[in-house]
């Protein structure tokens, strides 16, 4: 220990103070997943519930649920070759990696506030029953988080830029990763028990 | 325009009854004479510097406990107000001060109940602990600081900013929910509770409610990643293990809590159908979800208690206490099945003999890890030499209300005694003797114990056992009574009963009421004394009662990098071996300790804010002040330089400066 300099010491405590964050984070990534979990049970008690109103066979359009799903899956691989890039220090490529993150996710974002604005407009919207309410809350819950990482990630690019891929902004970026293919982990189970279990079962 | 501006507010929401007119009128007074005082005594810069901005964990603790202590006397005064109704409530007896019965109105008095509930359960006994846990565990486990300490601060602020969102409905809106501290649907929907009071409850509790998940979070971070080198697993005090056990409980039940509690302002605010009687809304999947949080909530708030009482008593009986692997065990197992148990909650809902008996069972199961715990800490007294001093009379007072308690728990666990007992008083004097004769009186026995180790002095020991035997005879003399009540078939929450032969045991649970109030004063009382006669009483050596955690290695009070060197642990009690060994070398190094930061301030005054703009509907100010939320935490996350560096010369200069001093 006492043969090591002090920038040696230096980055060893920069990555012990790594090591926490992204551990706590990992643990805030639980509780979020609880969340979901109650919102899923929510959903799965609910989706019956429509009140005499169009069941989600009528309602979903399976294609359009696929082609988030695309979106989605494909975000998240820019995702984890932006994050590649970082590792690298690699500055202009994990910008540009990140910038076709977020382009995806605003791409996921228009096709399913399209879908809910036509929900809406043919009369389905969160008010018409409990099956609704818990549909738009679940999935809506989902495009909120989608949508605070987008901000995320655009902060996340300045940080780049501004102040260099550095340990602490290395670690901040690894954290989006994380936060981004979780949402893509719930994404997987919204695609199966909303959309797939709500056309075929 | 008017709407746009100001949503639903207009001049009925200022006080005009004399509860709401009374209280805003003492609040007002005592925040005149706060601001008076800091600016006459100019300590705004001191305060601001030293305290709010602050964060230092044995600070934030002592904040903790302030605000919890207000909110404990706030609870206070509700829990009088529903005693003296019911003593007041009898028969055809007359009302007093334009009541039909007793002196509250009916919807006043839903009101009271819902408040004392709530702040009893968010605000005090959370309070308490969380500030317990801010003072003890990091120096338990040898370490500065938690891991997160803005997140620590963040955390503190956002309880704040919940505490006085559910004390606000006295100035603006004159009205709290009145539906129960759990605001079960249909009666928290906005058909039949419409006014502002629930929306209160919402905010006030979902602000406050991330601010325990965030310390959840932090204390589960910190107790795993950052304990002294050598201090493995099973060489933490007990305290810390139960810490640990509440938080793991705070991370898997309160984002629950945070869904449900969304879910039903959705209904009230859009309009959905989660919990509504019609459009295929569920009302009872609101109380599947709310016991889901709210039994690992109960657990949250005695759990860390558990702790408190197994160094309390090793200490105090200056023995290694009995069983500590059984011990870590029992705390494991109490949580684990304490997320399995929700359900005996509300047997009578109808869900079947095969699925009320599993959760029969399964609340009975908790009572082995509990009896467990109860005979470690017997046996560890067992042969001891035993120092009868104040915390000591916590615990024993502890032994007689928590076993009292668990027995009736027992009876409420076999469904077919709950459908008789279901929302009577039994269960109302169950409960009560559970978090106050398990949490509360844990509370004290951990104020009494670590106050020397916050302030630097003890506190006086004989008016310490006089609030105690008040404490104690008043808790029976009130909730004695409500057992038998409800056993007679009183239900809850009664603001008036025809049989005037309930009478008499009403009014012997209001005397104990007020014998439970001389005793709180006399604790005040206690700590004026002590802090008045501090210099009969000062602690000089850091250990006052011949500690054997880490704890009391440090000074009272300890400065503020906690330990000059890092301890390095060898077996359980380090402290105590420490001792016996001599001394270890003190070998000082450079420490990084975080800068303080009024970031945390911000973002609690725009969550209070916001907040309120819901609670009021004004759309635009609630748009803000998220937009200003989400400014602080961007702004926050390019600052650089969080923390500073306090170098071994520096300590060592401190130290000396101590020792002479």
């Amino acid at each position: 220990m006492s043969t090591m300099n002090e920038n040696e010491k230096h980055i060893l405590e920069e990555e012990k103070a790594t090591d926490k964050t992204i551990f706590g984070f990992w643990v805030y990534l639980m509780t979020d997943l609880l969340m979901f979990g109650a919102l899923f049970a929510a959903y799965i008690v609910l989706r019956g519930n429509t009140f005499g109103g169009p069941t989600s066979e009528a309602l979903f359009d399976l294609n359009n649920a696929l082609a988030e799903t695309l979106i989605l899956l494909t975000s998240s691989f820019t995702c984890g070759l932006a994050l590649l890039a970082v590792h690298r220090g690699k500055k202009g490529a994990a910008t540009a990696w990140f910038s076709g993150t977020f382009a995806l996710g605003v791409a996921f974002l228009a096709f399913e506030l399209t879908e809910f604005s036509t929900l809406i407009a043919t009369g389905n919207g969160p008010q018409a029953n409990a099956f609704l309410s818990s549909f738009f809350t679940l999935v809506g819950t989902h495009g909120l988080h989608i949508t605070l990482g987008l901000v995320w990630l655009l902060v996340g690019i300045v940080h780049i830029w501004v102040r260099g891929l550095t340990p602490s902004i290395t670690s901040k970026l690894s954290r989006f990763a994380l936060f981004w293919h979780f949402l893509d982990v719930v994404w997987i189970f919204i695609f199966t028990i909303v959309y797939l279990m709500g056309v075929a079962i | 325009m008017k709407t746009f501006l100001l949503g639903n507010l207009n001049w009925d929401a200022l006080p005009h009854e004399w509860f709401t007119v009374g209280g805003s009128v003492a609040v007002t007074l005592m925040g005149i004479a706060v601001v008076a005082f800091l600016t006459y005594t100019k300590r705004w810069k001191w305060l601001w510097n030293e305290w709010l901005t602050t964060t230092d964990p044995k600070k934030i603790g002592v904040m903790y406990i302030l605000a919890a202590t207000l909110m404990f006397i706030r609870g206070g005064l509700d829990a009088i107000m529903i005693w003296l109704q019911q003593a007041l409530a009898s028969g055809n007896a007359p009302g007093y001060l334009g009541a039909a019965h007793g002196y509250l109105n009916a919807d006043h008095f839903q009101q009271i109940f819902t408040a004392h509930g709530d702040i009893m359960v968010f605000f005090v006994t959370m309070g308490f602990f969380f500030g317990l846990m801010n003072l003890i565990v990091p120096l338990q486990i040898g370490a500065r600081d938690l891991a997160f300490p803005f997140l620590n601060s963040l955390g503190f602020w956002l309880y704040a900013a919940g505490a006085i969102l559910i004390n606000l409905f006295f100035m603006v809106g004159g009205q709290f929910a009145a539906a129960g501290w759990l605001a079960i649907p249909p009666l928290a929907e906005a058909t039949y509770n419409p006014g502002v009071g629930m929306d209160y409850w919402v905010w006030s509790l979902q602000v406050s409610g991330l601010g325990s998940l965030l310390g959840g979070l932090n204390f589960l971070v910190t107790i795993i990643k950052m304990r002294a080198p050598g201090m493995t697993l099973m060489k933490m005090p007990l305290f810390v293990w139960t810490s640990l056990c509440s938080m793991v409980l705070v991370l898997s039940a309160f984002p629950i809590l945070t869904v449900t509690i969304a879910l039903i302002w959705l209904d009230r605010f859009f309009g959905l159908h989660f919990f509504t009687s019609s459009f295929g809304g569920n009302p009872m999947m609101y109380v599947n979800l709310i016991w889901m949080w709210g039994h690992p909530e109960v657990y949250i708030l005695v759990i860390p208690a558990f702790g408190i009482f197994s160094e309390v008593i090793a200490t105090f009986s200056h023995k290694r206490v009995f069983g500590y692997a059984s011990l870590v065990g029992a705390a494991i197992g109490v949580t684990f099945i304490s997320m399995l148990v929700w359900l005996h909650h509300f047997f009578t809902m109808g869900a079947g003999a095969d699925v009320n008996a599993v959760f029969g069972i399964s609340t009975m199961l908790i009572g082995v890890p509990t009896a467990v715990q109860l005979f470690n800490w017997i046996l560890t007294m067992f042969r001891g030499k035993i120092s009868w001093n104040l915390p000591m009379y916590w615990v024993m007072g502890f032994f007689a209300t928590f076993t009292f308690g668990g027995m009736a728990g027992m009876l409420l666990a076999t469904p077919a005694a709950d459908f008789s007992l279901h929302n009577t008083l039994f269960l109302v004097a169950h409960f009560h003797t559970m978090i106050v004769g398990g949490a509360l009186f844990g509370i004290f026995a951990g104020i009494t114990y670590w106050f020397p180790k916050v302030t630097g002095f003890k506190l006086n020991e004989r008016l310490g056992k006089i609030s105690f035997w008040l404490w104690l005879v008043g808790f029976f003399m009130s909730f004695t009574p409500l057992y038998i009540l409800g056993a007679l078939g009183a239900t809850r929450r009664l603001d008036h009963y025809d049989f005037s032969g309930w009478q008499p045991l009403f009014i012997t649970a209001l005397v104990g009421g007020i014998v439970i109030a001389i005793g709180f004063l006399v604790q005040i009382w206690q700590v004026v004394v002590s802090f008045k006669e501090r210099k009969a009483n000062l602690d000089t050596t850091g250990d006052p009662w011949n500690g054997r955690t880490l704890e009391w290695s440090t000074p009272s009070p300890a400065p503020f990098y906690s330990f000059p060197a890092t301890p390095v642990v060898h077996s359980r009690d380090a402290w105590w071996e420490m001792k016996k060994e001599g001394k270890q070398p003190q070998k000082y190094e450079d420490i990084t300790l975080a800068k303080n930061t009024g970031v945390p301030i911000y973002i609690s005054a725009f969550a209070f804010v916001f907040g309120f703009a819901m609670v009021w509907h004004v759309i635009w100010l609630a748009v803000a002040s998220a937009l200003g939320i989400i400014a602080c935490v961007i702004a926050r996350s390019f600052a650089e330089n969080t923390e500073y560096v306090l170098t071994a010369a520096e300590v060592e200069k401190l130290e000396l400066a101590r020792k002479r001093a």
